[in-house]
């Protein structure tokens, strides 16, 4: 883009916080100009790899017969484990469990056993297809329902929350309900999927280039595999064709295998894997079985909670630890729990290996707990909406000391009884209730739904040492601004965000900053874009960078013009130096001449923090996120076949940064949570293959599949409770549960054939499928 | 006769740019094609099977004189097909000043893309929506966005760009629309009545030079690999990468893309797209032509054919059933010989069809429904647009004067191993009351119709019962009743 002279007097900057700034691609995603990896030139004599893919689901390996393979056109090598000059090993956390290539053993239908390199990426695909591979076939574990969480076996060590005495709680309560709940996983469909080009340097050095929310973890992961120092790898990512936690472990294989072939062949090399290899080799969300008691008073209110939390994790540990870890700290969504005890039961078993997605566990816990609310309320015969309210935390500062969660930290930001209050008004909860009872009276075959869900999410990651960031800030002297720091770009618009931040700090107009690849190589030891913490630390850091420079050239104004530096006030694109205004770009190379140094490192960790995995106590988040949901649903009792009429929703994100960005991580995640809980479903075979495995099996929603009326606000009046960057608060996640009256409104029109007397105990996803069956056991009177 | 003219050269024009290829294997697809020989990586690969819509791009095709752009995936549509057409991309899109164009400009000020990955592909199906219906529906812009996926938004933003694109610019005003007549011209030009042929054994193209030609080709080779549409076939390539050479590309011959009424009867020609037939049949038969509208995308139903949907005999294929239940007839031919055939005796078992080498499936005839005669098809899916059929029904009855059933003809898909009439169900029908007693009754007899089978799509507990509830919906439909009896997205359809 052609710099524009910055207006100098100007009343404001040109995207600074709190504006609608476009996102910083915008013109080049709707040109096809924006470039992903697969798009960049690829280096004269780029070879292409592709994954040779077990086809068992667990066995012994007894022989492997790759000369077909070797022998095809096109092929320059056939890699298998023994070909990895380093260690064998991609286990993100440590425990070895993740072969990059499965030597001597499988354990999942779809592991990937060799890797071919070929001249084109057709002819290593057609080649891996010519492999001969006799296996010994184990008995393979599948499913979760069955296990036993102290017998069999876990891929990491489960977490106990224990807070007052549950069993006690609920063997004493009035009332008592157990029950089950399925909660299906979610493949994350983003529609780029893994790629990873590395391209061979001098010496040990390899650059790789891979579609990764963990750069970091990539080069840690590269230079592990290849036997090399972390000095010797540099992983770049300038953008991301979707991610939702997808690429926060799951491009390390690829990005392995490719600079493993770079090294050897002095070639760059390239691995897109096809879609079904993408979606049958990578991880996906847990699926869980919830098992659950809860003891509670003849009005609804919970005395006391079990439960226990069972993950399909799959072969390896990867993420499983933190993700189950995560589905137990909120079972209690945004209730208080006087008394709990609830437990992970982290399974393994001979299936993918199940990693991070958008809530890392977070959706499923919440699911359980709003499963929970459901059976009181039917249990007691009132609306679910009211044994909600009743047991909410308490509201902050109300000194009922309801505010303790089954973790032990207190919940000192509590925003949702108003948010609730003010979304049951402007939805109309009430009146549409009434009005849908009625037309369910009078409707045989057709029958309505309406449910109104929250949401409090905690922010932070649980693993303490994540929550840093860094930055790196150049002012050249022309007074443009070249922007980089640790997290990454995916769709979500963290690079305009922190953008903006910078912009606000030297108050110069946006397009002043150039905003940068990711690339370890400047700044080093990052954390995973994840967690909803991009903006956050990454915000934070570069706030942090640009006001060490902002400084220095305060310092230099304050001595130069002998003032105060009281009285040096950055103006849009203009400082003020008592009476009189520079051009900013004209202080900056004033500032060069005098031999200031323009570029500074950044730096944040999150304050307050911590926590005891072996107690189960601490204060794991910085703050929560708060929102609600109101869903109206139409089903066929017929088929189970349904429409969302309408959806409400009431989110906050704090002062926010951006409003228009925000807006849209609260539509998209709610529309990406309607599809876990409603069309999307992963289908395993009686063999454990995959058979959902490309948008032809698996259905993510469709613009058609929004509702029909889709009202989204942001709430106006919050603001982060702690001092966060602008007092903005974390968006990427916590709308995704919203969509979780999408789920209960189904679950309300299928009990309505009962009169509502029966819990439906409609589990997830709830396809047309699971409603008509549900439907059918609640007329035969389940 | 003549003997027949034969061009060794594939020729389309691509954005600007008139391409001439003699060098192409009859496998190669168009996003390849672009991706790789031609650096033109706007165009986005993403699923590689015709479900996403990111590597979506227009083609312009002259019909009967007059050229239409329609939205295609690149990566199922083969070069071989491109004969003769205009293909547009993304790239063709700005123009050389450096402006957005006005499908650009609103969903940039639509906030309209995150992760920009499928962005392309919706700006190219909002451009075809706009190029034909410049101030479409909220309907009109689902319909247009049922073949492109968007994982990031939510979709709420690139409906309200969808909604705006107007306020941006006139659509007369295009370039395409500007310069239609002079790519018309040049269009005209490339269409000199030849048969391409490309290459030899197993890697030879051909494209014939009319249906004759087409009938005197696959005569000759009866094992060439029939292309139309390339909606499935497509797919042999990208996701099970077989061989399909030789092959014969049959999708754009004029002869085979007519729709003609005669006598309560509409013939379809083999080679209509499910687009071409949708304004007849939503004219003439109103249920199959809503179906036609959950049959795939957009971008699939400007490819596939009502011939190929037939032909290659898929149990979930979904116009074989309401095509049998309304008593359709096929019409095969081979060389200079044709028969007629019922369409439900051409299915003869699991990938096993009444057609014989060399021969081709020409048209289908279509009885419409007898005055009075109810019809109507249910298509039940896990998502409800662009998904495959779990089960779908198809019902045509005519009741006698005192309300008997005189005529049922019901017809199922995703049930058998072949698209299959329920025999004992209308045997149990026939000659009774058309009453909510009868059709419960009935109900039972789907047992021995069908016993289907669990897959990804559906259990087959759950096929057997909504299949089962279909004939009570086509019941309560036909009774008069006043309530609801199916939930609706756009009240309209």
């Amino acid at each position: 883009m052609n710099r524009h002279a910055p207006d100098l007097k100007a009343a404001t900057i040109l995207g600074g916080v709190a504006t609608d700034q476009r996102h910083d691609s915008a013109h080049k995603h709707v040109t096809g100009q924006a470039v992903y990896i697969d798009d960049m030139p690829e280096p004269a004599g780029t070879l292409h790899g592709c994954l040779g893919l077990a086809t068992v689901a667990h066995a012994t390996i007894r022989s492997m017969d790759l000369s077909a393979v070797r022998a095809a056109p096109g092929v320059v090598d056939v890699l298998t484990g023994r070909d990895v000059p380093g260690e064998n090993d991609i286990s993100p956390t440590g425990r070895h469990d993740e072969p990059v290539l499965a030597e001597g053993k499988v354990q999942f239908h779809g592991q990937p056993i060799f890797c071919v390199i070929a001249e084109t990426r057709e002819q290593a695909r057609r080649a891996c297809r010519l492999a001969r591979v006799e296996y010994g076939e184990l008995p393979a574990v599948l499913d979760v329902a069955g296990l036993d969480p102290d017998r069999d076996a876990l891929v990491t060590p489960p977490l106990t929350l224990r807070r007052g005495d549950a069993a006690g709680a609920i063997a004493t309560a009035p009332r008592r309900v157990k029950g089950r709940m399925r909660i299906g996983g979610q493949d994350h469909f983003y529609l780029e999927g893994q790629i990873a080009m590395a391209v061979p340097g001098e010496d040990s050095d390899v650059t790789v280039y891979s579609s990764t929310q963990h750069p970091s973890e990539v080069q840690h992961m590269v230079a592990h595999a290849l036997g090399v120092s972390s000095h010797s790898v540099t992983v770049e990512i300038r953008r991301m064709g979707g991610g939702f936690g997808g690429k926060e472990t799951q491009g390390n294989q690829f990005a392995a295998l490719a600079a493993i072939a770079a090294k050897k062949h002095r070639r760059a090399v390239k691995i897109r894997p096809d879609r079904d290899d993408d979606m049958t080799a990578t991880g996906k969300r847990h699926d869980f079985v919830v098992d659950y008691e809860v003891g509670f008073d003849d009005e609804g209110a919970i005395l006391g909670v079990d439960y226990i939390y069972a993950a399909r994790c799959g072969f390896s540990s990867d993420l499983s630890g933190p993700v189950t870890d995560r589905a137990l700290f909120h079972c209690d969504n945004a209730y208080f729990l006087p008394a709990v005890h609830a437990r992970s039961a982290p399974f393994y078993t001979n299936t993918v290996s199940n990693t991070a997605f958008r809530g890392f566990g977070g959706p499923q816990g919440m699911v359980g707990a709003e499963r929970v609310i459901d059976e009181v309320a039917f249990a007691v015969g009132k609306d679910p909406l009211e044994i909600r309210k009743l047991n909410f935390y308490g509201a902050a500062g109300d000194g009922a000391g309801r505010d303790v969660t089954p973790y032990h930290q207190t919940v000192e930001d509590n925003i949702i009884h108003r948010i609730v209050a003010e979304l049951e008004t402007s939805c109309d909860y009430a009146r549409r209730r009434r009005e849908i009872s009625a037309f369910n009276n009078n409707s045989r075959w057709i029958k309505r739904g309406l449910a109104l869900t929250p949401v409090k999410f905690g922010i932070s990651f649980t693993a303490t040492q994540y929550n840093q960031a860094g930055a790196l800030v150049h002012v050249y002297t022309d007074g443009s601004v070249h922007l980089n720091h640790g997290g990454t770009e995916m769709g979500q618009g963290l690079y305009t965000k922190v953008a903006q931040v910078v912009a606000e700090e030297f108050q110069i107009d946006i397009d002043q900053v150039k905003i940068t690849a990711t690339t370890t190589g400047k700044v080093p030891n990052t954390s995973a874009t994840a967690a909803s913490s991009g903006t956050d630390l990454n915000g934070m850091a570069a706030q942090n960078a640009a006001r060490q420079i902002r400084q220095r050239l305060t310092d230099f104004a304050a001595d130069k013009y002998q003032v105060p530096a009281d009285q040096i006030v950055f103006l849009p694109n203009r400082v003020r130096i008592g009476n009189q205004e520079i051009a900013f770009s004209e202080l900056v190379k004033q500032a060069y001449f005098a031999r200031i140094q323009l570029s500074a490192a950044g730096f944040y960790k999150t304050p307050k923090i911590h926590w005891n995995r072996d107690k189960g106590e601490g204060h794991p988040f910085y703050y929560y996120a708060y929102g609600a949901s109101c869903s109206e649903v139409t089903v066929d009792t017929l088929t189970g076949e349904y429409v969302v009429e309408r959806t409400d929703i009431l989110h906050e994100t704090g002062r926010s940064l951006n409003r228009a960005i925000d807006l849209g991580q609260v539509e998209g995640g709610f529309i990406q949570g309607m599809g876990w809980l409603t069309t999307e479903e992963l289908w395993w075979d009686a063999k454990g293959r995959l058979r959902t495995h490309a948008p032809s099996t698996y259905k993510i929603p469709l613009a058609s599949d929004r509702p029909k009326v889709f009202n989204v606000a942001l709430a106006d009046w919050p603001e982060a409770h702690e001092p966060t960057i602008h007092r903005s608060k974390a968006v990427g996640e916590p709308p995704f549960m919203l969509a979780m009256s999408v789920l209960h409104a189904l679950s309300d029109a299928v009990a309505s054939v009962a009169d509502h007397t029966i819990c439906p105990r409609l589990d997830a996803p709830a396809t047309p499928e699971r409603v008509l069956m549900a439907i059918e056991r609640l007329k035969a009177g389940a | 006769m003549a003997r027949q003219k034969v061009r060794s050269e594939l020729r389309f024009i691509l954005n600007g740019e008139d391409v001439a290829i003699a060098d192409v294997a009859p496998d190669a697809t168009l996003l390849d094609y672009l991706r790789l020989d031609r650096s033109l990586r706007g165009t986005k690969e993403g699923c590689a099977e015709g479900d996403c819509g990111a590597c979506t791009v227009l083609v312009g095709r002259l019909t009967g004189g007059a050229l239409a752009y329609e939205s295609v995936n690149a990566c199922i549509r083969f070069l071989g097909s491109l004969d003769g057409t205009h293909v547009v991309t993304i790239e063709h899109l700005s123009g050389g000043d450096g402006r957005l164009h006005p499908v650009q400009q609103a969903m940039v000020d639509f906030h309209g893309s995150q992760c920009g990955f499928c962005t392309p592909g919706f700006v190219m199906s909002l451009y075809a929506l706009w190029m034909r219906d410049s101030k479409p529906s909220d309907e009109a812009i689902d319909k247009a966005l049922q073949g492109n996926l968007c994982r990031c938004t939510g979709y709420e933003a690139i409906v309200r760009a969808a909604r705006a694109i107007s306020d941006y610019g006139k659509a007369a005003k295009d370039p395409l629309a500007v310069e239609r007549k002079a790519i018309a011209a040049r269009l005209a030009a490339l269409r000199d009545g030849s048969r391409v042929e490309i290459g030899e054994g197993d890697r030879r193209l051909v494209i014939p030079a009319d249906v004759d030609d087409f009938a005197r080709v696959l005569e000759a080779n009866p094992a060439a690999t029939v292309v139309a549409g390339a909606t499935d076939v497509g797919l042999w390539v990208t996701k099970f990468m077989r061989e399909i050479g030789p092959v014969v590309f049959a999708g754009g011959l004029d002869g085979l893309k007519s729709i003609a009424e005669t006598d309560g009867v509409l013939t379809i020609g083999a080679g209509v797209t499910y687009t071409e037939t949708r304004e007849t049949l939503r004219r003439r038969i109103p249920a199959f032509g809503a179906l036609v509208d959950r049959i795939g995308g957009e971008q699939v139903r400007n490819m596939g054919t009502i011939g190929g949907n037939i032909a290659n005999g898929s149990p979930i294929g979904d116009t074989p059933p309401p095509l049998i239940a309304l008593g359709a007839t096929l019409v095969l031919r081979k060389g200079r010989r044709r028969r007629e055939i019922p369409l439900e005796a051409f299915f003869v078992a699991y990938g096993k069809q009444d057609r014989r080498p060399g021969e081709f499936v020409e048209a289908v005839k279509v009885p419409l429904p007898a005055r009075g005669a109810k019809f109507a098809v249910y298509k039940v899916t896990k998502r409800h647009d662009e998904d495959i059929t779990s089960t779908l029904g198809a019902f045509h009855l005519q009741l006698a004067k005192n309300g008997t059933v005189k005529a049922i003809r019901i017809a199922y898909g995703g049930m058998a191993a072949t698209p299959k009439r329920a025999a004992a169900v209308e045997a149990a029908l026939i000659g009774r009351p058309w009453t909510e007693a009868t059709v419960t009754e009935a109900m039972a007899a789907f047992a021995a119709d069908f016993t289907p089978l669990t897959d990804m799509r559906a259990s087959a507990e759950y096929r057997a019962l909504a299949a089962r509830n279909l004939l009570m919906r086509f019941y309560l439909e036909t009774s008069g009743g006043a309530a609801p009896f199916t939930v609706k997205r756009h009240e309209a359809a």
